[in-house]
């Protein structure tokens, strides 16, 4: 399961990057795609929409289910994968690169220190 | 007992298996207030009790006599081989397909559907069937909701009543706001001004009443706004007149007896919904796609299962579980049967007949509406109330006239239907009994309300 | 036709049907049917399902009621209004409430009208704005928050507890005056019959919320017990469950709903109601949420449970429930014996939850069993059990199709310790293999593509 040490993490299974320019980059973690199956659809927020800390942002669609991917940060969105709408399995391949969701202009870059840490992630995930 | 294999010896050897004394003993956790209650139902009926009854409660009621309804319901040819086939014991007692190894007969006949009613319709996609038309468009206005995430939907007066109350009951919970367009004198529904706070243009075609309505210029109005149209279409009629496709309906939806259902009081038939490619996402329903198996078979498997409520719960795009799989079977296999000629043939034959119908009223002296653009069905302005004249006509032995209601302020009124199984006999039958209740002649010696 | 009905209303092209000789039609069809489990050919233990067999004689009931339409004149459909009528009565006795509509066409139709009705009832008290929550256990089936949303209102769930039951602390803490309705089945869907029922229901009445019975799990309590003795205010039927009409490959359904006197006048029209000697559609009910569906309901279906009610009286459905508790009980202590762990290891009713072997996935298991010509149960439901598989034989099975099962069960587990490849090869004997079930979401096709297209 990996799990990069320059991310942070939302127990329900999202990283974000630290925040550059007050943007972070936000997806889901190897050991959530591997839980869903091969994806097969992805909805993501519309550009401009604003989200609060745990606000369900996207939705994961694998054969088996679907699973929504809540905004880990509170914060604007300014950009999304587009790509992924073609290509949903990158989620599967790379859900560290080429899988990412979107991004958001955070109102706090602060919290994100307070995000999980990756052993404390770690953790997380082995419950799961 | 009937259905129950058990003998005394089995009961007694699960018991022992399972490790209690008594059957009672598996219901300790019923509380005994509530536990074997008397039941007051009738006493159990042997077969041929049964059918004896059966056939006394039937012959309460006219069947196979010359019958001019429609409404949303009309009898058609059906070959034999299309029952036969279709209700199979394999096909009439299988289970949804979840486990597609074991299920291609039905996954493969509703592949099959699909690809039908997309052809008939013009449109891409079609999912597995509905319950009926009607809940079919409410559910079609549900999705115009969601796609475009406006509040209201417009409606023609001349969609089917009871379509109509089921929108109403499907989009009162959820705020959405119903403006109906009404009618002009010719009883089609005139091209209304789309506001931009609309998210669906609803219109019948052909309309409740029987007429023909102007396709092409709804979708533009629609489109114009910013809506969409949801053509609600007749599919027997589909093979005669242009198809939604064709005209740029966003949603075809309508019932689909008509295509190889039976009557039976009124159900149970099918809905379908077929719709553009951009619209997939937010199909409610099952939809069947084509695969391959471990061995590069071509195979056949529900799919896009994520949108319905056995996994997105409260958040699917409808809480629809089941389709009317059989019924739209039947449609499958009729169709096949009729093959496009066949169909084509019965629609034509319908035509002609509410034609002749028409034509025969009219030089009976019957007042019937002036509108000369309908499909199976049309108006006959009447001196009894509508609901008077089809009894006074039922004991004269005809099945005949669908009240027209209040609502289209035309006075007293039914809708008089043929089909290509209506004969010049069951014509002089209506006739003799329109001539019998003095509904004939009635043209320039009254004013008819 | 363009003489009669306009040259621009007609279609340019026909519709490319199938053009075939009625005998390739008659072949095509057959083996179809070839290619297909069902209750006729093969044992088919689906948990939830109600899987018992469709009596024969039922379509020959049906078949003479065919030539209906819904509209002709009703003092001419008297016997088709009698026979609904009587089935409006009977369904009342049989659930223990005071009101029947026949109208909805599936389980999840009448969760749609039953929620709607309770909408009305406190819309009209005043109490609209300020309910706005619906409750349902972690177990419940996907119906029935699903319904609640289209009803408009919010979905909280309550845990199930370690005994199978719905944690009654969490239960109660989570009524409240916001609380519009809570939604339960009895026995639930692990098969546990609720033992608090009583005090649930008086626990929700007390807070002014109503009390919704999803009646798919009827078949283990039908003719011995009545939702409407245990306090609920409304109830659905699954008639193709419970009363046998036949499942058809995914429908139609049917699902009547009943209620207590008080939500009648929500209920939709029309109702079928007697006037002196005569049976009327009696659709004057001005306080009525409205249709649900066009006409009156799936009479075909209406006609083949109103048979089966008829065959059996009130004794015959007492048989069913003990016989289909008895089967699943017996079925369970096989199923052990076999080496499934049974989730909850006790009394259940009509069908109960089994898991695996560790290691065993419920997923290859079911499609090894497809190779032995017996279908799997249901798998993966509820969702509250890792690998569920869930189980109900139902009361026309005998002992010994069950041992067979059981013996079925055991050689697979069997094998697969021996070969773990056996597993997730299967199935292997079938008309075709385990399917792409990626692509076919990934990149749908859904109808034939025409090489012209």
């Amino acid at each position: 399961m990996k799990i990069p040490e320059e991310l942070r993490f939302a127990a329900s299974h999202e990283w974000a990057t630290e925040p550059s320019d007050g943007i972070v980059t936000v997806g889901i973690t190897d050991f959530a795609q591997d839980q869903l199956g091969d994806v097969v659809f992805v909805e993501l927020p519309d550009v401009g929409r604003t989200l609060a800390a745990g606000e369900a942002a996207a939705v994961v669609e694998s054969v088996k289910t679907a699973s929504d991917i809540y905004a880990p940060l509170a914060g604007e969105v300014v950009e999304v994968n587009g790509a992924l709408l073609e290509a949903p399995e990158a989620i599967n391949t790379d859900a560290y690169g080429e899988g990412w969701l979107f991004r958001l202009r955070v109102a706090d870059a602060d919290a994100w220190d307070g995000m999980l840490d990756p052993d404390a992630y770690a953790a997380v995930a082995e419950e799961g | 007992m009937p259905y129950v294999p058990h003998t005394d010896d089995d009961v007694r050897r699960a018991l022992a298996a399972i490790g209690v004394d008594g059957v009672d003993d598996l219901f300790v956790d019923v509380p005994a207030e509530i536990l074997d209650p008397p039941l007051d139902l009738p006493a159990p009926m042997d077969e041929v009790t049964l059918l004896a009854h059966l056939d006394g409660l039937a012959a309460l009621d006219q069947q196979a006599v010359p019958t001019f309804l429609g409404g949303g319901v009309r009898r058609h040819f059906i070959p034999t081989v299309t029952p036969r086939l279709a209700m199979q014991g394999e096909f009439v007692t299988a289970y949804t397909p979840y486990q597609a190894e074991v299920a291609q007969g039905v996954l493969q006949s509703t592949f099959e559907f699909q690809t039908m009613m997309s052809e008939l319709t013009g449109l891409p996609i079609a999912n597995a069937s509905m319950y009926d038309g009607a809940s079919a468009v409410a559910e079609a206005a549900l999705l115009a909701v969601r796609q475009t995430r406006r509040e209201t939907v417009a409606v023609s007066r001349a969609v089917h009543p009871e379509t109509r109350e089921v929108l109403q009951t499907y989009l009162w919970p959820l705020d959405i706001d119903i403006e109906v367009v009404d009618l002009e004198p010719s009883l089609t529904t005139p091209v209304p001004a789309v506001g931009d706070h609309v998210a669906a243009l609803i219109v019948q075609d052909p309309n409740h009443l029987g007429y023909l309505e102007d396709m092409p210029a709804m979708a533009a109005a629609a489109h114009a706004a910013g809506a969409l149209l949801i053509a609600v279409v007749d599919p027997l009629a589909l093979a005669v007149l242009r198809e939604p496709g064709s005209y740029g309906a966003d949603v075809a939806v309508g019932d689909g007896q008509v295509l190889g259902v039976p009557m039976q009081y009124g159900g149970p038939a099918f809905g379908f919904m077929v719709v553009t490619d951009a619209l997939l996402r937010q199909l409610p329903g099952r939809l069947v796609g084509q695969t391959n198996d471990a061995d590069g078979r071509r195979a056949f498997v529900l799919t896009l299962q994520a949108r319905e409520q056995h996994i997105r719960r409260s958040k699917a795009k409808s809480n629809i579980c089941s389709n009317h799989q059989l019924a739209a079977l039947l449609a499958t296999v009729n169709m096949a049967a009729l093959g496009p000629a066949g169909l084509r043939e019965m629609a034509e034959g319908t035509v002609r007949r509410a034609h002749q119908l028409a034509a025969a009223l009219r030089s009976a002296g019957a007042d019937v509406a002036p509108n000369e653009r309908f499909f199976a069905e049309f108006v006959l302005r009447t001196r009894a109330e509508g609901v008077t004249l089809r009894r006074r006509l039922a004991k004269r032995g005809v099945r005949a006239g669908v009240p027209v209601p209040e609502e289209y302020g035309i006075g007293s009124g039914v809708t008089l239907a043929a089909t290509e199984l209506t004969t010049d006999a069951d014509i002089e039958a209506l006739l003799a009994a329109l001539h019998d209740v003095g509904e004939l002649g009635v043209v320039g010696t009254e004013v008819v309300a | 036709m363009a003489e009669l009905l306009g040259e621009e209303a007609l279609r340019a092209h026909p519709p490319r049907l199938p053009e075939v000789s009625e005998l390739d039609l008659v072949r095509h069809y057959t083996q179809l049917a070839h290619r297909q489990f069902s209750i006729d050919g093969n044992f088919y233990p689906l948990g939830s399902c109600t899987m018992k067999y469709n009596p024969k004689l039922h379509e020959d009931a049906a078949d003479r009621f065919l030539d209906l339409h819904p509209y002709q004149d009703p003092d001419h459909a008297q016997g088709i209004l009698a026979l609904l009528h009587g089935l409006q009565s009977d369904l009342a006795t049989i659930t223990g409430m005071d009101a029947i509509s026949l109208q909805p066409a599936a389980g999840a139709h009448g969760e749609l009208t039953g929620i709607l009705m309770i909408r009305a009832f406190h819309e009209a008290n005043g109490e609209g704005a300020q309910r706005r929550v619906v409750i349902c256990p972690d177990g419940a089936h996907g119906t029935n928050p699903a319904t609640a949303s289209m009803a408009g209102y919010d979905v909280v769930e309550v845990p199930t507890g370690p005994d199978g039951e719905v944690d009654i602390d969490a239960f109660e803490a989570a009524l409240g005056p916001d609380t519009a309705a809570v939604m339960l089945t009895n026995p639930n869907t692990l098969g546990i019959f609720e033992r608090r029922i009583l005090r649930m229901s008086e626990a929700a009445h007390a807070v002014g919320a109503q009390l919704y019975y999803d009646g798919a799990n009827l078949n283990a309590i039908v003719g011995r017990a009545r939702p409407g003795d245990m306090g609920f205010d409304v109830v659905h039927l699954n008639l193709h469950k419970t009363f046998t009409t036949p499942h058809g490959g995914g429908g139609p359904g049917t699902g009547p709903v009943g209620v207590k006197a008080h939500l009648a006048p929500y209920l939709p029209v029309p109702l079928v109601a007697r006037e002196g000697d005569r049976y009327v559609l009696d659709g004057h009910r001005p306080r009525s949420i409205g249709r649900m569906r066009s006409f009156y309901g799936n009479v075909g279906n209406l006609v083949r449970a109103y048979a089966y009610i008829r065959t059996l009286g009130a004794e015959g459905l007492r048989r069913v429930s003990s016989m289909a508790v008895l089967n699943a009980n017996y079925l369970r202590t096989k199923m052990k014996d076999a080496g499934f762990t049974i989730a909850f290891d006790r009394i259940n009713m009509h069908e109960f939850v089994a898991q695996p072997p560790a290691g065993l996935r419920t997923l290859d298991i079911a499609k090894a069993l497809l190779d032995h010509g017996v279908h799997p149960m249901t798998v993966y439901f509820p969702l509250i059990v890792k690998e569920a598989m869930m189980v109900e034989p139902t009361e026309t099975e005998s002992l010994e199709t069950l041992d067979a099962y059981a013996t079925v069960l055991a050689e697979v587990l069997e094998r697969a310790e021996a070969d773990p490849a056996y597993l997730a090869d299967a199935p292997r004997h079938t008309p075709v293999r385990r399917l792409d079930e990626t692509t076919a979401a990934r990149k749908p096709v859904l109808r034939f593509g025409f090489a012209a297209d």
